[in-house]
């Protein structure tokens, strides 16, 4: 008697599971499987692939503009990670304290998270315009401060596509902290207290040992976030170049442009899979020190 | 005493401060949209004589309505598809004992290892070869079901007691019954989050709907105001009144449930 209930359970589970593994197999697992064998030929999706071992990665190895590429893709990555997580840090850990106005301050912060990345990246676009247009620039020069030339620059191009970047995700992780700082139990803070420590040995002592769990995944959203940089980018450069002179091209524009203006297939996977296993070795990383 | 209000009173400005800077590229935007050509040049965020004619230019002469309707349409189905199916594989794989579901439960996780940008090369070939390319199912079918939701609802169904399911058993109703009138009613905080993840992260998808549209009456918000901005370069007024539409949905929706949707994103953050 329980047997069959049992059974017939286990029916509705593959019938409740049926469409979707087939949905997993097709647009999930396939493509996957898929983009690794394209990475293995030189093909310019008209006509015939022809299998050519791993020339693709040989000849991205011996790309100069690749390297760039990386260099710029790791950039995003360096800059962006500490900056955004040290100004979340610090808004979260202050908001935390203030009562008056706490949901009105935490809603100016957290709603750039809300926005069109597309949107915003024209509007900083605009911003970075030279005088008489850009706001940033007309403002400096009422100051009577030097102007900037911003994304007509090699090198404050990137920094000034990355800003919106770490502008629009700021308001996520300002909420993340705030969650785990709330999660610290008070006891401990009543402890500390006692034993006579001040708010920065507090804060070196207690929150930041136990907010790690909180940094780790922190650090891990940004870090793949930064790596997959696209949309701004796209948006804020010439002609969706990433210049100017490669000067702000990551790797995933460089991918959509072997793909979709070149159509080379072969060499576009081929980076996809550089990219997947720079996201995997980054992950890896996370959970052995979440195991800790 | 004293000392610990002029502390708190420092803090509380110097966070104010942040918060308009935080603020000031969405208030221009708006401020921008609302000005004619010649009063861009003026810093005065409300200009002397606002004006709605961008509004009116954008939606009677160029195809943002349209656009709009295509974000809202591709991002509702995506959502609704993936609060469904989602929730029905993280319940089976949470509620049912069956062999391989370990198995199942692992292979769904390890998509979230899988980067969209090393599926869209195959997802146009697939797209080209089933003349998918250019289309509404081609624009919607990468994202009917992730393997984030199905994470994070097998989590939440894992509170739900087991009792309630078998009472409802005893009382008649079929699997999928329970699934739907039981089991989902209460996940709901679960399922708000997911609804908020997925439909902001359609509404603001830009890479694939870029990939697989060519013609403009198929473009959605981020890739027609990405091509209509490239054209219109210098008339900055025109190019902000469609980033605040762009933005506006989203931004009005926070404003009117403010409290669920940082408590959705909380709860989708550390618990994805």
């Amino acid at each position: 008697m329980s047997r069959t209930v049992e059974q017939k359970r286990a029916l509705w589970a593959w019938l409740f599971l049926a469409l979707p593994l087939v949905y997993f197999i097709l647009v999930r697992f396939y493509p996957t499987l898929d983009a690794f064998s394209i990475s293995l030929t030189e093909w310019n999706i008209v006509g015939e692939k022809t299998y050519v071992g791993l020339d693709n990665f040989i000849a991205l190895y011996n790309d100069p503009v690749f390297w760039i590429v990386l260099g710029n893709t790791f950039e995003y990555l360096a800059l962006g990670v500490p900056i955004s997580l040290f100004l979340s840090f610090m808004v979260a850990y202050y908001l935390d304290q203030i009562r008056f106005g706490h949901g009105f301050l935490r809603a100016c912060y957290f709603m750039p998270f809300l926005t069109t990345a597309v949107a915003m990246a024209w509007v900083w676009r605009w911003f970075y315009q030279p005088v008489p247009i850009g706001i940033i620039n007309m403002t400096l020069g009422q100051l009577g401060i030097l102007q900037l030339d911003f994304l007509r620059s090699t090198t404050q191009a990137l920094p000034a596509v990355l800003v919106p970047a770490i502008w629009a995700g700021l308001g996520f992780q300002i909420v993340i902290f705030m969650a785990g700082i709330r999660a610290i139990p008070q006891t401990y803070y009543e402890a500390a207290k006692i034993d006579g420590a001040g708010p920065w040995q507090i804060l070196k002592e207690i929150t930041l040992p136990q907010l790690r769990p909180t940094i780790t995944f922190l650090v891990v959203m940004s870090s793949i976030g930064f790596l997959r940089i696209f949309d701004q980018v796209y948006n804020m450069t010439q002609e969706g170049e990433g210049g100017p002179l490669n000067a702000t091209r990551p790797l995933v524009l460089y991918i959509y442009k072997a793909a979709f203006d070149d159509f080379e297939m072969g060499m576009a996977a081929a980076q996809t899979v550089v990219l997947f296993t720079i996201l995997m070795i980054i992950t890896v990383i996370q959970l052995r020190l979440l195991r800790k | 005493m004293k000392n610990i209000s002029v502390r708190k009173s420092f803090i509380w400005v110097m966070l104010a401060i942040g918060g308009i800077v935080m603020m000031t590229p969405i208030i221009f935007m708006f401020s921008a949209s609302f000005k004619y050509n010649d009063q861009i040049y003026d810093l005065a965020l409300i200009s002397s004589e606002p004006t709605l004619s961008n509004y009116f230019y954008l939606f009677e002469n160029t195809e943002f309505l349209t656009w709009f309707m295509n974000s809202f349409f591709v991002a509702m189905v995506v959502t609704i598809s993936v609060l469904f199916f989602d929730a029905l594989i993280g319940y089976t794989l949470c509620k049912f004992k069956f062999k391989g579901r370990k198995l199942i439960f692992i292979a769904i996780l390890s998509t979230l290892m899988i980067p969209t940008e090393m599926l869209v090369i195959p997802w146009y070939i697939l797209s080209k070869d089933l003349g998918l390319l250019d289309s509404f199912i081609g624009l919607i079918f990468p994202g009917l079901m992730s393997g984030f939701g199905v994470f994070l609802m097998k989590q939440f169904f894992e509170g739900v007691p087991d009792d309630y399911l078998d009472a409802a058993r005893i009382d008649g109703l079929n699997e999928f019954q329970i699934f739907i009138e039981i089991a989902l009613s209460m996940v709901t905080p679960a399922l708000s989050a997911l609804a908020i993840f997925t439909f902001l992260g359609n509404w603001t998808a830009f890479l694939w709907p870029l990939i697989v549209t060519s013609s403009a009456d198929l473009y959605t918000i981020p890739v027609g105001l990405s091509s209509f901005s490239g054209e219109f370069q210098s008339e900055w007024e025109m190019i902000m009144t469609g980033a605040a539409v762009a933005s506006l949905p989203t931004l009005l929706v926070f404003l009117l449930l403010q409290r669920y949707i940082i408590r959705g994103v909380i709860l989708g953050g550390l618990k994805g």
